[in-house]
């Protein structure tokens, strides 16, 4: 039985106390946001940051919603994270992409393509504000499309794949002028197409190395203002898959909410060129 | 790539224009030299005090020492003409088991106290680095 709106509203205020009891010891924004696969990070891109705001003495975990509206078409994707003693982080997220206007122009059986992400992310050593040198993390995040017919007829080899990507995360609290600057490189090894939802490796290739790079500018501790960039294959011959990029504020009212709010540039996607749109994202954190 | 270019004329317009300006007064001015130091501490040390996360380590603490060694030890990292008098953050802290979440909660406190005595951010974050580096000093390992 699927809840009523209410319902998901009792249950959201039953949480409340619950995110308000205890408050993580790692400093406020240290816990980043939610990627789009379920990671602690930014919107596209993981960072070596763990989700939540426990320390090492300490567990905490968030969970999030995000939208991502193009035009032709939207991203939904909700999910949760669990973080052990700021040492591994567990993440199940699940992604609904509506095929919009593709559905009718392909005939398509389908309105939307769903997969689910199974993440872990190992913090190996550092701590993104106070060792001189980055927080460096390793991360896999296994994809499982829920139905792989639409990836396979366009050329995909599979319905499920794993990336693994190494991020490397530097708060510098003075990094020039007085101003506190995070950044953040990703590397991933992955045979993903569209970040799985089109499946995994194609008719032009299988699995390459990419990067993925963020920058922010954090002019009070609420608040971030930054970019990313993620370098993606592009193995179908159908359709070229373009990099994702994006310009993002982030804010953290206290430590128990995050919002961002982006602008996504997708490139094209499944012929259909130009994919920009808002993004949006919230996040809440025990 | 002209996406790419359009993006990075958005970053450059996006960082604050003080990166281009010299700036007019010292970091010790900025935290009102000497007296705005001693005011600073009084805030932080209010605050420590209030801070049930924290505040049971200070109580066998002798408070106006402490004071006293903090406005120092403030005053010479800003670039203030003091000295530092005080036994070194590793002789200090030793023994007392202090947890990351104990040195975060300082830090919190000590920008509260920061943004109380209106100090700008950009010499907010100049003391910030500087204390960052005692972390592996004051936090058992």
């Amino acid at each position: 039985m699927i809840p009523k709106p209410q319902a998901f509203a009792d249950i959201f205020l039953a949480m409340l106390p619950l995110m308000a009891q205890a408050e993580g010891g790692r400093l406020l924004g240290t816990g980043g946001a939610t990627q789009v696969e379920g990671a602690a990070g930014g919107g596209l891109v993981p960072w070596a940051v763990l989700a939540g705001y426990g320390t090492r003495e300490q567990n905490g975990g968030t969970a999030f919603y995000t939208r991502v509206d193009t035009g032709d078409y939207a991203l939904d994707a909700a999910g949760v994270a669990w973080t052990f003693a700021n040492r591994l982080e567990l993440s199940l997220a699940h992604q609904r992409l509506d095929l919009g206007p593709l559905q009718q122009q392909l005939s398509l059986p389908m309105a939307m393509l769903q997969q689910d992400v199974f993440g872990a992310k190992l913090r190996l050593g550092g701590d993104v504000v106070f060792t001189a040198w980055p927080q460096l993390s390793l991360g896999v995040q296994h994809k499982r499309l829920r139905d792989d017919a639409l990836p396979m007829a366009v050329g995909a080899r599979d319905g499920a794949g794993t990336d693994v990507y190494l991020s490397a995360s530097k708060l510098f609290l003075n990094g020039g002028g007085g101003n506190q600057i995070l950044v953040n490189a990703t590397f991933r090894y992955t045979g993903a197409n569209q970040l799985g939802l089109l499946g995994h490796g194609g008719d032009r290739g299988r699995r390459s190395l990419v990067w993925e790079g963020s920058a922010a500018w954090l002019p009070d501790p609420s608040w971030a203002v930054g970019l990313e960039y993620r370098q993606k294959p592009d193995q179908l011959a159908f359709a070229v898959e373009d990099d994702a990029m994006d310009a993002f504020v982030a804010w953290f009212p206290n430590k128990h909410a995050t919002v961002v709010a982006a602008w996504v540039d997708l490139g094209s996607i499944a012929g259909r060129d130009g994919q920009r749109g808002g993004y949006l994202s919230l996040q809440l954190t025990h | 790539m002209s996406r790419v270019a359009v993006y990075c004329l958005a970053w450059a317009l996006l960082l604050p224009a003080g990166c281009a300006s010299v700036p007019k007064a010292s970091q010790y001015e900025q935290f009102g030299g000497r007296p705005g130091i001693e005011a600073l501490v009084e805030e932080f040390l209010v605050r420590i005090l209030d801070d049930g996360r924290i505040n049971r380590g200070f109580a066998e603490v002798d408070i106006v020492h402490l004071n006293d060694r903090l406005v120092e030890q403030i005053c010479v990292e800003v670039g203030g003409p003091c000295t530092y008098t005080g036994r070194s953050m590793a002789e200090s802290h030793a023994g007392l088991g202090l947890g990351e979440a104990d040195f975060n909660a300082l830090v919190e406190d000590l920008v509260d106290a920061m943004d109380a005595r209106a100090i700008p951010r950009t010499a907010q974050n100049r003391l910030l680095q500087r204390l960052a580096r005692m972390h592996g000093d004051i936090v058992s390992p």
